[in-house]
């Protein structure tokens, strides 16, 4: 029976993965935090999936096939930034702030 | 024995994903993020989902990683020098956060389902032995889950076309 421990080692991956987010400041790195937070996700929909079906592993196909779509509109963004200003961090990219 | 391979694998997914976030250069940060993703596949297995283990590591560990390497060798970010931390305020708001965010999660996962909609116990395992690893997720895919599997591959195709334009150099 997996499916306490599976739950919280995924709550334990999914905070480091917030933070990640909140202490780096390279676009790269804050990215594949947001993969790590994705995968903490899947974990617990396989967890579940465990107990209640195999719907929820549909769920997780979903999910990798989103994350895919992000990861290369994402990837296009930070090329498009990093042509423009030369720089990744995060802290220069205040483009909005007023 | 299945526990002890699980609290192994846990435990190499939560350090990789802590040197993920930590380490300074970027393609050391990818390659434990890599170790992260195939811990997690392991552990998929343990949980009764063969297939979505192999995806995982076909999709997340191969194709994904491979466009992070690409991006971060094409930007030449590997030598970065200084840290790009936050200083210690921010650090210390992240991290408070984080763990904030962590026992909101692990309080909402003590609700287990209630047995009325849970499958009898091995169940999964045996519909995985009855009709293969496949099966199991391609029948509801093809189903149940028809539209919104159509509606993926518009998505693809726009998040296709869309990061074409916004990285071409001149539109």
């Amino acid at each position: 029976m997996l499916l306490g421990p599976a739950l919280g080692v995924s709550a334990i991956l999914f905070s480091i993965g917030v933070l990640g987010v909140l202490i780096r400041r390279s676009a790269i790195i804050i990215f594949m935090c947001v993969e790590l937070m994705f995968n903490a996700v899947n974990l617990t929909f396989v967890a579940l999936a465990q107990q209640l079906g195999p719907d929820g592993q549909v769920f997780v196909f979903f999910v990798m096939t989103v994350a895919a779509a992000e990861a290369a509109v994402g990837f296009a963004i930070i090329i498009a930034i990093y042509r423009h200003k030369e720089t990744l961090d995060m802290q220069d990219l205040n483009l909005l702030r007023g | 024995m299945l526990q002890i391979v699980f609290w192994f694998h846990a435990g190499v997914a939560i350090a990789a994903a802590v040197l993920c976030i930590t380490r300074r250069s970027p393609v050391a940060s990818a390659l434990w993020l890599v170790v992260t993703l195939f811990a997690t596949a392991v552990m998929y297995v343990l949980l009764d989902a063969h297939f979505i283990a192999a995806i995982q590591v076909l999709v997340y560990s191969g194709a994904i990683m491979v466009l992070f390497l690409f991006v971060i060798m094409l930007l030449n970010l590997g030598d970065e020098v200084a840290t790009d931390m936050k200083g210690w305020f921010g650090r210390g708001v992240g991290l408070a956060l984080a763990v904030f965010v962590g026992i909101e999660v692990w309080v909402v996962t003590r609700a287990l389902p209630v047995d009325q909609i849970r499958l009898p116990a091995g169940e999964l395992d045996r519909m995985t032995a009855d009709q293969g690893a496949v099966r199991v997720v391609a029948e509801p895919l093809y189903t149940d889950y028809l539209i919104p599997f159509e509606l993926t591959a518009v998505l693809l195709v726009a998040a296709i076309v869309g990061s074409v334009v916004l990285a071409k150099r001149k539109v």
